[in-house]
């Protein structure tokens, strides 16, 4: 069980999350949507320890993240999890193989005769083959992320966190992907945190989805209660409406990086 | 205006205190780390061979040519006024032996070595590689600057003596086809006056070279921020901060030697 309670976490000037209460239960898959910049990805980070956050508490497992103290206590945190980043974060310096397989040498006690094996089954799990060997900058970007995807379930981590796991696929690898994190979610109960755009695999795999704005939840509810929900707020955002409430902000927003882009482009 | 500079003038120095900070936790991290942990060998060893294969060309060259410009300027000025020249192989060698062979070798490879790796280390930062590593169980620290600074430790005090040598030689070359100095005679003004105290001292100051180059391009790469224009950044800061450094703790570390009579 993941358990966030009030976290609130600023960069500089700028809070980003104001305090986000949020409670992932055992074998749940719970999707998180919102609006570009509103700190899913922050969020995330801030569950596997990647950022400290300002306030509020994070606990896994009865583990407070901010706790941690020994190298040991660390190591065995991230055991529990798999992460895969929203820019796939592949070392571009491995091989596909090397990539999937980096993290067992420190995670797991599986002997390295064993990883050119493994990689090809989780490979062959996000639809993939014959790419073993192949660098990150000779893949496509779908193919990318979903190398990523392999990486980060290689070690069978009991937690996963997804960024964005099916942005830049086609719709039928979409769904494959959406189905594979079903999948997981059913036959080894893995409880998975996954930050989508994508209304149609957040309705597929969701057993809750939460919806992220300005830094704070707006509602976290059943899929089905969400696709009624009478918050304008969500109702705008899984219509896909540009007409609504968000609309004002994307408007002010804009016009703030247009001003902020001007001079940058003169200096350039 | 004034209050605004000094208000930048206050942001500057809290940058540079942070920096410093940050910079001591990354060489207090190196040294538990390297003392309590498994050491990534095999990074180790191709870090050893990049920075080796890659700097040595360039070192070489660069001390070949200091020994023969430092054989031209001394056989001139001694036989401007003795008539003949004299003691060329002792000035060449002890000029590169204790000094210029350990700082410019040093220069040449934070040039080289020094800005590949922040260049490196700065573009995992921006594209997500180093939290990447975290999450996959180990640590920028463990997997990326111990190795390099082990690396370092070991492969620029190498390059040193290989420029000791080269730089003796194109001071030989020098020697004899200008000033048509006899081998045995260039030899013979060298061994007969170097021992091996001068020797060590320059060897000893190449080990702070190496430490403060390859902690410093480190450090610059994995605190990257900001793309491709930060990796940049990053790569020019780490280069010079190191050259200006060497040259700093070059003064230092030669009192420090001069002082315990190692000169
Ligand atoms: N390391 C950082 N330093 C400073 N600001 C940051 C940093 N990381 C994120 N931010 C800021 O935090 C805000 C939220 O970023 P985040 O990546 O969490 O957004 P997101 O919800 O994942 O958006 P998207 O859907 O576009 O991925 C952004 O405005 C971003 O500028
Ligand atoms: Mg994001």
């Amino acid at each position: 069980m993941i358990d966030a309670e009030g976290v609130i976490k600023r960069f500089g000037p700028r809070t980003i999350l104001r305090g986000i209460d949020l409670r992932v239960e055992t074998g749940e898959t719970l999707v998180i949507i919102g609006g570009s910049g509103c700190g899913k990805s922050t969020f995330l980070k801030c569950v596997i320890g990647l950022h400290h956050p300002d306030g509020g508490k994070i606990v896994v497992d009865g583990i407070e993240v901010a706790k941690l103290k020994t190298e040991a206590e660390i190591a065995d945190y991230r055991r529990r999890f798999g992460y895969l980043f929203q820019e796939g974060a592949l070392f571009d310096s491995m091989t596909v193989w090397e990539n999937i397989t980096f993290g067992l040498r420190y995670l797991t006690d599986i002997p390295s005769g064993k990883y050119r094996g493994i990689a090809s089954d989780c490979l062959a799990l996000v639809g993939l083959k014959d790419v073993e060997d192949f660098k990150p900058s000779e893949l496509s970007g779908g193919m990318k992320k979903r190398v990523a995807l392999a990486r980060a379930i290689a070690a069978q981590p009991s937690y996963i966190l997804y960024d964005e796991p099916t942005t830049g696929l086609d719709p039928i690898m979409t769904d494959v992907i959406a189905d594979l994190i079903l999948d997981l979610q059913k036959q080894l109960k893995v409880t998975a945190i996954m930050v989508t755009h994508d209304m149609k695999a957040a309705y597929k795999v969701a057993s809750r989805i939460a919806m992220f704005h300005e830094g704070k939840v707006l509602q976290v509810a059943h899929p089905d209660i969400i696709k009624i929900s009478d918050n304008p707020y969500v109702r705008q955002f899984v219509d896909g409406k540009s007409e609504g409430p968000i609309k004002m902000k994307l408007k002010e927003f804009e016009a703030e990086t247009a001003s902020n882009a001007q001079p940058d482009k003169e200096g350039s | 205006m004034i209050s605004n500079a000094v208000g930048g003038l206050g942001k500057y120095i809290l940058g540079a205190a942070e920096e410093t900070g940050q910079f001591s936790f990354l060489v207090r991290s190196t040294f538990g780390w390297m003392t309590s942990y498994r050491i990534e060998w095999r990074q180790t060893l191709i870090q050893i061979v990049r920075i080796g294969v890659e700097s040595l060309p360039v070192t070489a060259m660069t001390a070949f040519f200091t020994g023969m410009v430092l054989a031209l300027q001394t056989g001139a000025s001694s036989k401007h006024f003795f008539n003949e020249p004299l003691f060329v192989g002792t000035v060449v060698a002890f000029s590169l032996v204790m000094e210029l062979a350990p700082v410019m070798t040093a220069i040449v490879v934070a040039g080289r070595a020094g800005a590949a790796i922040a260049a490196e280390l700065g573009t995992m930062k921006v594209t997500d590689q180093i939290d990447a590593l975290y999450t996959l169980g180990t640590d920028p620290i463990r997997y990326l600057v111990i190795p390099r600074f082990i690396a370092f430790m070991m492969v620029l005090p190498l390059l040193t003596v290989a420029s000791d040598f080269t730089g003796i030689f194109g001071g030989y070359l020098v020697a004899h086809a200008k000033y048509q100095i006899p081998a045995t005679v260039y030899w013979h003004d060298i061994v007969d006056q170097m021992e091996i105290r001068h020797f060590v001292h320059g060897f000893l100051k190449t080990f702070v070279f190496a430490a403060v180059v390859s902690l410093v391009s480190c450090f610059k790469g994995i605190t990257t921020r900001g793309g491709a224009e930060g990796v940049g950044k990053s790569t020019t800061a780490a280069v010079v901060i190191s050259m200006v450094l060497i040259l700093v703790l070059d003064y230092f570390a030669t009192a420090v030697l001069n002082a315990f009579g190692i000169t």
